[in-house]
């Protein structure tokens, strides 16, 4: 290995498995074909559970519990505040399994254990808490009428059934970002787990029974998603489908529910964020942020900072600091709390990542560090920088979603805006300088839906989360996200004899 | 039935324990004549012993519960019997003093205004599920220093505590500057800080709502606090303010000060390092607070005050309901609420039938020892509101006013009155132009809208108003001509955390509860930034 130290790989105790079958109106079943796929640990390449697959006429089913809990059942009937009540008592029941909840992602998904523990499964719980704070503060205006005796006000109603159906790589903070909003909202919802990561979500389906939450307000279908993905984006009782993913898949969904019943759609999608570094920048910090936001969780995040652009005055020192702190990055099991990164989430994306990294190597770009697979199994990649990289290589164009940095350098704040902005997609995007000019400047600048200022995965509750052109058309956490499940309806008055208008 | 109409809080706990409010049908028969009021005269005389000790009566300031630097104590008394429940450290100058010491250095050096809002949210999170713990234990000590029935704390106003805190928990991490279009290449923001340390001075008629309306969102937006509570009713403040500690709060952040209004009250209102004052009370204390502030360090200042709202029982209202609703309007919490419907204005179609039917309904409801169960109305707070409502009583009788039931006192001891209706009223009578704050009920008639809501509009008060009608263009209309800060249509004090309160013309200044009563606790601050080379404006 020339960098990435790998430690033991230690074999932790797997996490026990309780939960493998379809959550449908409030119980586990079979898939109605009886089928069964296996969800397999990254770590090496074995089997950790059957897992009942879910297809259209499961899908069906839970649509069916869904619709139902929606028109006749009590969840969108109860008050904001009562909702809020039984999502802060689901919080409480999360925060009270962290332990295990981390483990099944880890063992599941190859994230690191103690990430889990002390980062997504809190973050989790968080946006259920934030969204239970929300469900009362769900306020519609009364309006200004320009007409004459006319009297006028919104309600913002939830929007119904939603189908979410939501990736491998954050499989309990993504549940959570989707599933919180729109129990706030009212809706009710069918939610399918990635076939690579689907034991967490059946435990929170668990909990969620546990919770309080009445019979078909929360179902989960355990699927592919060809066919139960698909069965939810075409679905003519689904009222809205949520999904974050891959481009690729992005476009399938919103063609399907165009072909469907033009269900309203929101995509978080792929990116190739850009992290910018002036020459005022301090050497350390920026050489810190971008391996962090490059490699964090095996690079397998859709805002990682893959192309990062260094500006020529510090270019050199940045560059020996990186290669530096990339000795420390250790891989190896996620278990091992002195792991960094664990194993891609599967041989799928372990052999994609590999293919990119020899097309790097084939067009011309320089490997400073990596480009190696680590240990006999399971889906360990070094962490790889490439340098000299220019707009018309593969690696610097296409999502990537691995441990694999491409470095480019830049001589001006201009020349630095239109690299940055040079991609189809635009997700989110990182800033390192002190100068408050160039800050507000690029900031502007950049045509993506986050900026991080000297710092990195600055994700927070509060903070509306989504892409520019490609990356999506949404806008996930804070209030903001309220409004992807909700309608606006407007009710209009004659109005007589009013004092004022 | 009307009494479903109510706050969903209300009518979940009202439909849990129908005794509380005894619904009505139409056929109801209804016994007469003051003899009525016997069924639970004997609790009136044979006092229960409330079911909680008091554990708190010392100041509460820095975390910690201390004796007033004077020593000094006042007794608070029991409404029931007027006899002593416990001696409580009188709050001075001095202590007001020491209070502001320690929120002015929990605001400026402490952890509170430090901490995430996500973290705020949490401590309010879990004093809320303290409050819920120790529900009936807080319930009755509030019972026994107020006199209103027990049920009604335990069920109704307790449960409202948490639920307010719980709400402005929600609002801590939501509370949002604007990002804001310049006329120039500007970055503009705006930064809403916590405003700093905040006064608060609450009344005896709902001590904990009251207090629940004034800390929760001064908590959720980061402040200190030093609360004064009513000299009537110490007790409970004492108590939820050691839960608030339990709870994780930092010390010196709610500091309370037990005491009287023209010394500890005043110490607050003038002091020159409180940013802010908020006092709910009369009018005639709401203009000295006004003026001190103005004569201090011109800190903000909001007012909740008195009221002489209208209740309007238009000529299409199924009389039953609008009888028991408009009772419900003006006798809840013997008659001591700022909102009550105090002038209830009768279309002249439905007047004598509605009259008969609130007479019987008055003469129905059962007033008694607030700790027994079923009591509608326990005694009024103390012997001077006791007496100014008798006086009152007697102004009416005198001014010509038709008294159909009740006008004096109820049994030998306490502060009880009977459910008093006045029909005939005129304007000018000052039954109906003073807030009695008492179970008087005052019913006017009325032919048309333009007339009633002129009549309605004539008061130096705006605080409430209930409006029972099936037709829209009718409610339309007195929704936008009242000039009142809520109105409530077929339903009345629905005062859920989410609604903002407040009042027009010498109702008060400002609204508290809701998203709106967050503004009165934060600072806006402008920061406007120069850009160069914007990619947009």
């Amino acid at each position: 290995m020339k960098n990435g130290k790998c430690n033991g790989g230690a074999t932790a105790e797997l996490p026990e498995i309780k939960f493998t079958k379809l959550f449908i109106n409030g119980q586990f079943l079979d898939a109605a074909s009886g089928k069964t796929f296996e969800t397999i640990d990254p770590r090496n390449g074995e089997v950790i559970a059957k897992i009942a697959a879910g297809d259209k006429e499961d899908v069906d089913l839970a649509v069916n519990a869904a619709r139902h809990a929606f028109d006749h059942g009590p969840w969108p009937r109860m008050t904001g505040f009562e909702r809020a009540r039984i999502i802060n008592k689901y919080t409480d029941l999360i925060e009270q399994n962290i332990e295990e909840l981390a483990a099944l992602d880890a063992v599941d998904g190859g994230k690191l254990f103690q990430m889990g523990k002390i980062g997504d499964i809190p973050a989790a719980a968080g946006h259920f808490r934030y969204y239970a704070g929300a469900a009362d503060k769900i306020h519609g205006e009364t309006l200004r009428m320009t007409r004459p005796s006319l009297f006028g006000y919104t309600l913002k109603e939830p929007i119904g059934v939603v189908g979410h159906i939501i990736p491998w790589n954050f499989p309990s903070i993504m549940f959570a970002m989707k599933v919180a909003p729109a129990l706030a909202a009212g809706c009710t919802m069918v939610v399918k787990p990635a076939e690579q990561t689907p034991l967490s979500a059946l435990f929170y389906a668990h909990l969620s029974k546990e919770a309080g939450f009445p019979d078909g307000v929360i179902n989960v279908v355990t699927g592919f998603g060809s066919t139960a993905g698909a069965a939810i984006a075409s679905h003519m009782d689904i009222d809205k489908v949520s999904f974050t993913g891959s481009t690729d898949v992005g476009r399938k969904i919103m063609q399907a529910a165009a072909t469907s019943n033009l269900k309203k759609v929101s995509l978080e999608l792929g990116g190739k964020s850009p992290l910018l570094i002036f020459d005022d920048a301090d050497v350390n910090k920026a050489a810190e942020l971008a391996l962090l936001g490059c490699f964090y969780n095996k690079g397998e995040i859709c805002v990682a900072s893959s192309r990062v652009f260094i500006q020529e005055g510090i270019y050199d020192k940045v560059v020996e600091k990186m290669l530096e702190k990339a000795k420390e990055w250790t891989v190896g099991d996620p278990f091992d709390s002195s792991s960094r990164q664990g194993p891609q989430v599967d041989k799928k994306q372990y052999e994609k990542v590999l293919s990119y990294i020899e097309h790097g190597k084939n067009e011309g770009a320089t490997l400073l560090t990596g480009g190696n697979t680590i240990g006999d199994k399971g889906y360990y990649i070094e962490p790889t920088i490439f340098a000299d990289v220019t707009e018309d290589m593969k690696i610097y164009k296409e999502e990537i979603f691995g441990p694999v940095m491409s470095l480019m350098k830049f001589k001006t704040i201009e020349e630095g805006i239109k690299c940055a902005n040079n991609t189809k997609y635009g997700l989110a995007a990182g800033i390192v300088s002190q100068n408050i000019d160039v800050i507000n400047t690029v900031s502007r600048s950049i045509k993506a839906g986050v900026i991080w200022v000297n710092c990195y995965f600055a994700f927070d509750l509060d903070s509306p989360y989504g892409g520019y052109k490609m990356s999506g058309n949404c806008r996930e956490s804070g209030m903001d996200a309220l409004d992807s499940y909700l309608q606006v309806k407007s009710i209009a008055m004659p109005l007589h004899n009013s004092p004022w208008m | 039935m009307a009494s479903r109409r109510f706050s969903s809080m209300l009518s979940r706990s009202f439909m849990s324990s129908p005794s509380l409010f005894p619904l009505r049908g139409k056929n109801t028969n209804v016994n007469r004549g003051a003899h009525r009021y016997s069924n639970h005269a004997a609790s009136i005389e044979n006092t229960i012993t409330p079911p909680v000790k008091v554990e708190h009566t010392q100041l509460l300031i820095n975390g910690k519960f201390v004796d007033a630097a004077s020593g000094k104590t006042f007794p608070t008394l029991d409404p029931r019997t007027g006899e002593v429940i416990a001696q409580v450290a009188e709050g001075d100058v001095e202590d007001v003093n020491r209070a502001v010491l320690a929120a002015r250095k929990a605001f400026d050096e402490g952890p509170w205004p430090r901490m995430t809002a996500y973290e705020r949210s949490k401590i309010l999170l879990r004093f809320a599920d303290l409050v819920d713990k120790h529900n009936d234990e807080i319930a009755a000590l509030e019972t026994w220093d107020n006199g209103k029935p027990f049920e009604q704390s335990a069920k109704v106003e307790v449960p409202m505590l948490a639920r307010v805190f719980r709400y402005y928990a929600g609002w801590a991490d939501k509370i949002h500057g604007l990002t804001v279009p310049g006329d120039g290449s500007h970055h503009v923001q705006t930064l809403h800080e916590p405003i700093g340390v905040a006064g608060q001075i609450i009344p005896w008629n709902f001590p904990l709502l009251m207090l629940s309306w004034k800390l929760g969102p001064a908590l959720a937006c980061g402040n200190t606090v030093v609360l004064k509570t009513a000299e009537q009713t110490p007790l409970s403040a004492l108590l939820v303010g050691r839960l608030l500690h339990e709870a994780g709060l930092p010390e010196g952040v709610v500091n309370i000060v037990s005491g009287f209004g023209s010394t500890a009250g005043a110490a607050i209102a003038s002091h020159m390092d409180i940013d802010k004052v908020a006092f709910t009370g009369s009018t005639e204390v709401g203009k000295i607070i006004l003026q001190l502030a103005s004569k201090s360090n011109l800190k903000a200042v909001t007012l909740e005050l008195g009221g002489k709202s209208p209740f309007i029982v238009c000529e299409d209202a199924d009389v039953d309901q609008a009888v028991e609703l408009a009772h419900f309007a003006l006798f809840f919490n013997q008659g001591q609420c700022c909102c009550a419907g105090s002038r209830t204005f009768v279309h002249e179609r439905v007047y004598d039938e509605f009259v008969e039917k609130a007479k019987a309904r008055a003469i129905k409801r059962a007033v008694g020892d607030p700790f027994k169960s079923g009591i509608e109305q326990g005694p009024q707070v103390d012997s001077e509101q006791f007496k100014k409502i008798l006086k009152y009583i007697k102004h009416g009788v005198e001014n010509g006013a038709t008294l159909q039931a009740g006008g004096d006192r109820l049994g030998s001891k306490g502060y009880y009155i009977q459910p008093t209706v006045f029909s005939d009223v005129k304007d000018d009578m000052l039954i109906a132009t003073d807030e009695i704050f008492g179970p008087v009920q005052t019913i006017l008639k009325f032919k048309d809208l333009d007339e009633v809501i002129a009549r309605a509009n004539n008061s130096r008060y705006g605080l409430a108003s209930g409006v029972f009608t099936q037709n829209l263009d009718t409610a339309n209309r007195l929704m936008r001509a009242l000039r009142v800060g809520s109105v409530w249509i077929n339903c009345f004090d629905v005062l859920d955390a989410t609604i903002p309160f407040g009042g027009y013309k010498m109702s008060g200044i400002g609204r508290e509860k809701g998203i709106y009563s967050l503004n009165n606790y934060l600072q806006v601050k402008a920061v406007v930034t120069a850009i160069k080379n914007p990619a947009w404006l």
